[in-house]
């Protein structure tokens, strides 16, 4: 049977345009939470990690996909979710990174602190608590522009 | 695989990820109350996974939400620590600080289980729970060997928690893995901590216990329960 099934590189083409709900400059894609894009005969089968397992974006995350992936025509359409080998940070894409950072997030480093501000990039910085507004950031502050900010956890 | 085991995980994370969640909009500072909601959404997170896999190894058609919401005191089989009052911040953070550093311990375990549905849920939860024992630990610190008035507070909780500690590593065949055998590492990180903090350990490894085969728990967990379960007992049909 010849049916006319997207390829999996346009999906992922498609998906790297979703952006993340609650940090939108960066896309699924960059957040390195598809996992796997394949098709099982007919059924478009689409494998997403959460980032933290109580993060309450997982679920509107879902939606999201469905709601790309359909628009592009998929009609059959399989959410697996996958939590072993956990996320990390690791996974996240260099381009993502460095749309965090100007969007004033800084992104994880493996030291386990951010590099710089993201606002004056002065290395003078310190934190304030080890948790932030969402599940994967963290609040910092830097001792030079005084300016609070956001920073990208490494798990 | 012991449902009964699973559902001792996912009863801690969710009793207390719940009474963690008591303090939203109450905690001394912003960055506390963030850091404390935060904790407790992982816990509930974590929850769902091990709930989730009860429910489906059980076979019996319930889930992860009938588990929390549709069973008594008596049905649950946490930890009698889990299920203690906040009482002020210096106990909740206490009680976090001994559980979490007994949980980070189980879990490191857990990750290397035979099951790898057990092992993925330990993976995950892991990197979470290690921060949160760096967080707690950070605190005990800070208040222990703070002020006098902060000192005071911190040493009354450990010694009115401790008598709780004694259950983390009593075990028997439902659990997922050798409790008893987790104590030597949990002994040396809190012996550590608790140094660093100036606090003293008790002298007494006295530990109540019926919490985790539920033959008694303590009268603070129906009254937490009743909060929590109200909504979807009075409106079994309510949904999101």
């Amino acid at each position: 049977m010849v049916t006319t099934r997207p390829s999996v590189q346009d999906v992922w083409t498609w998906l790297a345009a979703v952006p993340d709900p609650e940090i939108p400059v960066i896309s699924l894609i960059d957040l390195g939470i598809i996992r796997d894009v394949q098709w099982q005969g007919d059924t478009l089968e689409v494998t997403v990690t959460p980032t933290y397992s109580g993060c309450p974006a997982t679920s509107i995350i879902n939606i999201e996909i469905e709601a790309a992936l359909r628009v592009n025509g998929i009609e059959n359409l399989s959410l697996k979710r996958q939590i072993a080998p956990p996320w990390t940070t690791d996974w996240m894409s260099d381009a993502g990174k460095a749309k965090l950072e100007s969007y004033g997030i800084a992104p994880p480093q493996p030291a386990g602190g951010p590099e710089r501000c993201p606002h004056c990039q002065s290395t003078h910085v310190e934190k304030i608590s080890q948790f932030g507004s969402t599940p994967c950031k963290a609040q910092w502050r830097c001792t030079n522009c005084l300016e609070p900010f956001d920073y990208f956890k490494c798990i | 695989m012991s449902v009964i085991g699973l559902i001792r995980m996912g009863d801690n994370t969710l009793v207390l990820g719940q009474r963690v969640s008591e303090w939203c909009g109450h905690s001394p500072a912003l960055e506390e109350d963030i850091a404390l909601a935060n904790t407790a959404l992982d816990l509930i997170g974590q929850t769902q996974l091990w709930l989730g896999l009860a429910a489906e190894r059980e076979g019996k058609g319930r889930t992860a939400d009938t588990l929390a919401y549709h069973r008594d005191a008596w049905d649950f089989r946490n930890l009698l620590l889990v299920e203690q009052p906040n009482r002020d911040f210096g106990m909740t953070m206490m009680r976090q600080f001994l559980f979490d550093s007994w949980h980070l311990e189980a879990l490191t375990a857990l990750a290397k289980h035979d099951h790898a549905e057990i092992s993925a849920i330990a993976q995950k939860s892991v990197k979470e729970v290690t921060y949160h024992r760096e967080r707690s630990s950070d605190t005990v610190i800070a208040l222990g060997d703070g002020t006098e008035e902060s000192h005071a507070r911190m040493q009354s909780a450990l010694d009115r928690l401790w008598p709780y500690v004694g259950e983390m590593f009593t075990t028997d065949d439902d659990d997922l893995i050798d409790m008893a055998a987790l104590r030597p590492a949990f002994d040396a990180y809190v012996g550590d901590v608790l140094a660093e903090a100036t606090l003293t350990r008790p002298e007494s490894d006295f530990a109540h216990l019926g919490g985790k085969t539920g033959a008694r728990h303590t009268e603070h967990l129906g009254h937490m329960l009743a909060t929590m379960q109200v909504l979807p007992r009075s409106y079994p049909d309510a949904t999101w």
